[in-house]
């Protein structure tokens, strides 16, 4: 992004003579670094489809349907199955986009040094992270397209809006996978991200409004919730896959959500940067 | 018949104090953000009991148990359960990731084998510390359960000592996994099974609510022996069913000790 970093890119002077080729030199690298991506994941792709697409249908069947057959009255109206459906297609986005974001970038400075060959390489940091970004998004949307499609199996979907559950799995996956990334190029030990799991995945995941509402919580832990990236999330997609009015204003979320993509892009290239050329 | 039994017995003292020096290692190497990660392990079954078992308890309120017919709430029906998922994850985080990267990457058993050190006296060592670990989490939540009026104070003395054998077994079953494990995807995999067994080991419903070959599958893993006999200590009526449960459990250390010794054995001592 910024024009310190245009000096190890010879290509960006040269081609940025038309709008086309201008693109290209601001995307081409960019998608070079998500090409990189996606070869290294056709090695690691099976053990990912258990976590990132089985996990969530087996916890659709535990709680929607096992806990959900004990929840005589619904929530809001619709039964538990219908109502954790949303809840866990944001969940899922977040699992994902942490995940993609957390060890394997911890691996890509200290592990594997990945990032260093990248840089090396005619590619600017911006490439880099947004290369990062693309990858963590596609595999984001490929599951949460997955969920959709086994949630309209169930018979869980209310609303021709719920397709709008994507590109909010999408939105609220940047919101959280850019601040990580940002923790994981800044941190020199791995015990350092097991923290960030326990004490802010974790909780997030389980007092975000997945799994009950936000409003049965105390007063100053509800606040927390509404804090977290992750409840917006929630809101969005459970919205539009009942068909119902969110419990804020749609603005009001993307704007939330924008803010958190926003600052987890510039501290994300700002530490990368510091890590890979300071 | 002295000069038979002393210098064995003798033998036994010093592959206990052996064995001993294996956990003294761990203690040792503590680092502080590893100290930070092993204590704040106690907040992660506090975080489930209160999401799962306080939050949609509320939409749930209470739920009969299916073999004493007794009505209890659900927050006191998942506590017995997450109590066991904790010995489990525990146990299992100490004796899979932990002992793999120390059996092949750190290379730390190449050296300590070349101490008197040996292998069944390694995996009985690694697994002491596990223990150690587990059952710090195990008293915490105990305490905060009889707090929360979840079980009585003896019910809780007795579930401890069921909560240390849970974790035994699986700290046992690990270990030995651990040495076929080929690389770290293995253990994604692995982590995906704990996952499936977690949610459906009769830990959020009862398993007499699954279809039936659901049923009889989760009868037979640990998981669900071990929340049986932990939820029949802490929150029901104990039975002749839970001494199967606790031989199901013994065997399973027993078996996953003598496979790791001998693997660990086999793939570092030649």
């Amino acid at each position: 992004m910024s024009g310190t970093d245009t000096g190890a890119t010879p290509t960006a002077t040269t081609t940025s003579r038309s709008t086309g080729s201008l693109a290209r030199s601001w995307f081409g690298p960019a998608s070079s670094v998500l090409e990189a991506n996606l070869t290294a994941y056709r090695r690691t792709w099976r053990s990912s489809v258990f976590s990132s697409f089985l996990l969530p249908l087996l916890t659709v069947l535990s709680f929607g349907v096992g806990v959900g057959a004990y929840v005589d009255q619904g929530v809001g109206g619709f039964s538990y199955l219908d109502w954790i459906v949303p809840g866990l297609i944001a969940s899922t986005a977040l699992q994902v986009a942490i995940g993609e974001s957390s060890w394997p970038v911890l691996g890509g400075f200290t592990w594997q040094r990945t990032y260093y060959s990248q840089i090396a390489a005619p590619l600017r940091i911006a490439d880099i992270v947004g290369g990062l970004l693309a990858f963590v998004l596609l595999r984001v949307l490929a599951s949460a397209v997955a969920f959709l499609a086994v949630a309209a199996a169930f018979g869980a979907l209310h609303s021709g809006w719920a397709v709008l559950t994507l590109p909010v799995a999408v939105l609220l996956a940047a919101a959280v996978a850019l601040p990580v990334a940002a923790f994981a190029a800044t941190i020199r030990s791995d015990s350092y991200m097991v923290i960030v799991f326990r004490f802010a995945v974790i909780p997030m995941t389980l007092f975000a409004g997945v799994f009950f509402p936000v409003e049965s919580l105390p007063v100053t832990v509800r606040w927390l919730a509404y804090l977290s990236p992750l409840w917006h999330g929630v809101d969005l997609c459970r919205a539009a896959s009942l068909g119902t009015t969110p419990a804020w204003s749609v603005p009001g979320h993307l704007g939330y959500l924008s803010l958190w993509v926003a600052a987890g892009w510039w501290l994300a290239v700002t530490r990368f940067r510091k890590r890979l050329i300071h | 018949m002295v000069t038979l039994v002393l210098p064995q017995m003798l033998g036994a003292g010093a592959a206990v104090r052996r064995a001993g020096s294996v956990m003294e290692r761990n203690a040792a190497a503590l680092k502080s953000a590893y100290w930070v990660v092993m204590i704040s392990g106690v907040v992660e079954p506090l975080l489930y009991l209160f999401s799962i078992g306080v939050g949609v308890g509320r939409l749930i309120g209470d739920i009969t148990l299916p073999g004493s017919g007794a009505v209890i709430g659900y927050a006191a029906f998942v506590a017995p359960a997450m109590l066991a998922a904790s010995a489990m994850t525990g146990a299992l985080s100490e004796t899979t990731f932990n002992f793999f990267a120390k059996m092949k990457f750190v290379k730390l058993y190449d050296g300590i084998l070349a101490t008197p050190v040996r292998p069944t006296e390694l995996a009985f060592g690694e697994l002491g510390w596990a223990m150690a670990r587990g059952s710090i989490y195990s008293a915490t939540f105990l305490l905060v359960m009889v707090v929360m009026g979840l079980t009585t104070v003896p019910r809780a003395l007795l579930a401890f000592p069921a909560a240390i054998l849970v974790g035994f077994a699986f700290g046992g079953l690990g270990m030995a996994l651990s040495t076929y494990m080929r690389s770290w995807q293995d253990f994604d995999l692995m982590g995906s099974a704990q996952f499936a067994v977690f949610l459906f080991s009769g830990t959020f419903v009862p398993a007499e609510a699954y279809p039936s070959v659901l049923r009889w599958l989760v009868e037979l893993t640990p998981l669900y022996r071990s929340v049986h006999l932990i939820r029949a200590i802490a929150v029901d009526t104990v039975g002749w069913m839970q001494l199967v449960d606790v031989g199901y459990l013994v065997a399973v250390t027993v078996l996953g000790l003598t496979v790791a010794g001998r693997r660990v054995g086999r793939l570092l001592c030649n």
